[in-house]
């Protein structure tokens, strides 16, 4: 396609969104080696091109659904760096105040509408609010993102099949980065690809996108938001990519055959994506002013989270109803 | 007022929801077309259009899902799964999902929704289309539990249960759908977490939920004859639990007893009797005594699914051995 159809200062926040995603997860991780962030934490290392390009082609009314390894789906939304490391961190600033942790980072103000740590089990909710979307007339779509791993889970079936008898404005997004977990997605799954090539049985066309390639995926998701929007239903998208860091904080990842992190390093998004607004022109001085900016907004949210105090605990009692308390008998 | 039967008061709490508020839509397998395998939605799909009331694939976590993502983006949905023995293949959606996303974010989400659910025993459906689980969905926070014994309270708690901007889970039995009662005219809302005392006693008090609530008013019937007086408690709703009328109609009798379906561990009467041990220890006159189904699986066959659900004559039988 032509390089031309995506204009200069979309370009520059697709750049932008990769560099913030990057920075802060690599700085959530060296507060993990400081003890500062707890529990456990799934990095997108090396993936950051699949939410920067869905998020900047969607509306801000428009929904995501992230997984446990959501940081990058929720920044790339819009929510403010404090809240998400604070919420890392167990802080009171966190988007949550510390109720959810790294996996279940919610921002309802940017259409973060969950992340969910069960695999698969967000599918079925995107559906549902793509439905609300559908009968309330409001155009908004929902995008789901999930692992090549889900794939092989019942609830992914149930929801596509579901989208696509009831023509729901879905995007269903597989970020597939070659591992579930730490075994090979190839060997545990009956197809080369494993969402592409289930599509078919829901009557969807089969899409694979370079999903390290920003504009590349920026282009994809575009087309199937407009679809959606225009009552052209769900769509399904493999954006195929690669972590590379563990699956988790625990995992070092040793289970990689010889020189393949070196192969997708040499393809690193933001590399790619840098070099390229190079070629097309784009100054390299503005670039660099891109990366000292998101530098310090990491550098600020850091302290802000730091100087954060950990949560009142009254909180436990609090916001299992809607009235804000958490009784159960009178 | 007008005698419907327990059936008939599920489409009519529906259908007057549904009329009242544009937000409120319906979907769950059969229910549309069908009217439901129980035939408790006949006449919603013509009232109110397909695009409100859906019939859907048997796909129960993409049903029970679909619901949370609509409640959480403004509307109000009501799920039906077929048989609640069904809950085991949605349980993510119910226990990990639904129940736990307001509280995990703080808040920001609300998830206005109801499952109604086809509950119990008495079909000679066996173990996996019999089963009373309400006490799995007790055991679980973030879900509130209702499950009405009579027409007027199925309507008035489903309306309820609509309009509560939390998820509940409203429980009806299979073995109540045929039997009438009379249900107010017009717009009827009761009240989630009221239990209601259906007949006052002096020797013992009888708490029952659904289907053991007619066999506990029979059985407080059979035992005025020999001269023990029993007070019988309709629970309605397990969360929240009404214990204030627990506690105090405990006290007035000074025995406790509990009529449950669910099997014997872990089931609803047992935190009913952990509550009153520790809340009303001094006015009680002897131990409480939990009559439930027991810790088995349900059978078929009629005369052994009916002996191994409490019967009247195990209630009265029980109580008439203990209470003196």
């Amino acid at each position: 396609m032509a390089s031309d159809d995506i204009d200069r200062s979309t370009r520059l926040a697709l750049y932008r969104s990769q560099v913030e995603i990057r920075l802060l997860e690599k700085r959530a991780y060296d507060l993990f080696l400081q003890n500062l962030v707890k529990g456990t934490s799934h990095l997108s290392l090396g993936q950051e091109a699949v939410a920067a390009g869905f998020a900047t082609a969607m509306r801000p009314d428009d929904y995501t659904y992230c997984t446990y390894r959501g940081h990058s789906h929720t920044l790339a939304r819009g929510a403010p760096m404090v809240g998400v490391l604070g919420e890392l961190m167990g802080r009171r600033c966190g988007l949550m105040g510390g109720k959810g942790g790294s996996m279940h980072l919610t921002s309802v103000p940017h259409g973060v509408m969950g992340s969910y740590a069960i695999v698969g089990a967000h599918l079925p909710v995107a559906a549902g609010a793509a439905w609300s979307a559908q009968l309330r007339g409001s155009g908004q779509v929902a995008v789901c993102f999930f692992g090549d791993g889900t794939c092989n889970i019942g609830a992914f079936h149930e929801a596509l099949n579901f989208a696509a008898v009831w023509k729901l404005p879905v995007i269903f997004a597989c970020e597939n980065n070659q591992y579930m977990e730490y075994t090979p997605i190839r060997s545990v799954t009956a197809v080369q690809h494993p969402a592409a090539d289930r599509a078919a049985a829901y009557g969807l066309e089969r899409i694979i996108v370079d999903g390290n390639d920003a504009d590349a995926v920026y282009r994809k998701a575009r087309e199937s938001i407009e679809k959606a929007r225009g009552g052209g239903g769900p769509s399904l998208i493999e954006a195929m990519t690669y972590r590379t860091s563990g699956h988790s904080r625990a995992d070092p990842a040793k289970y990689r055959p010889p020189g393949e992190l070196e192969e997708w390093t040499k393809r690193d998004p933001i590399a790619l994506y840098r070099a390229r607004l190079l070629e097309l022109g784009f100054d390299e001085g503005d670039l660099r002013a891109v990366d000292s900016a998101v530098q310090r907004a990491v550098d600020e949210a850091t302290e802000g989270a730091k100087a954060s105090p950990p949560p009142a605990l009254e909180v436990i009692s609090r916001d299992l109803w809607a009235d804000g308390g958490s009784s159960w008998r009178n | 007022m007008a005698e419907l039967t327990y059936r008939e008061a599920v489409a009519a709490g529906i259908a007057q929801e549904m009329e009242r508020d544009e937000r409120v839509v319906f979907l769950g397998e059969d229910v549309a077309a069908a009217g439901g395998v129980f035939k408790t939605t006949i006449g919603l799909l013509e009232k109110f259009g397909p695009r409100r009331v859906r019939d859907t694939p048997i796909s129960e976590q993409a049903i029970v899902g679909a619901a949370m993502g609509a409640a959480m983006t403004g509307l109000r949905p009501i799920a039906e799964i077929m048989f609640s023995d069904f809950f085991a293949v949605c349980w993510d959606m119910i226990a990990n999902e639904i129940a736990k996303a307001r509280y995990m974010c703080a808040g920001q989400l609300t998830l206005p929704l109801v499952i109604r659910t086809a509950n119990g025993s008495g079909s000679r459906f066996g173990a996996q289309h019999s089963q009373s689980v309400e006490n799995w969905a007790m055991a679980v926070p973030g879900l509130k539990v209702v499950a009405p014994s009579t027409p007027a309270d199925v309507k008035g708690l489903l309306a309820a249960a609509v309009r509560d901007p939390d998820p509940v889970i409203f429980f009806e039995h299979k073995g109540l759908y045929a039997t009438k009662g009379e249900v107010p005219d017009g717009e009827y809302v009761d009240q989630l977490g009221t239990a209601k005392v259906l007949r006052q006693g002096s020797d013992a008090t009888i708490v029952a939920l659904a289907a053991m609530v007619p066999r506990a008013l029979q059985a407080a019937q059979r035992l005025e004859q020999e001269g023990i007086s029993a007070t019988v408690v309709d629970l309605r709703s397990l969360v929240p639990l009404d214990t204030r009328t627990l506690l105090a109609e405990t006290k007035k009798t000074g025995r406790l007893y509990t009529v449950e379906e669910n099997p014997r561990l872990c089931g609803w009467g047992a935190e009913i009797a952990s509550i009153v041990a520790e809340e009303a220890f001094y006015d009680l006159d002897g131990p409480i005594v939990r009559i439930t189904t027991p810790h088995v699986p349900l059978p078929a066959a009629d005369a052994l699914e009916d002996n191994t659900v409490p019967t009247v004559e195990r209630i009265v039988e029980t109580i008439r051995r203990t209470a003196g």
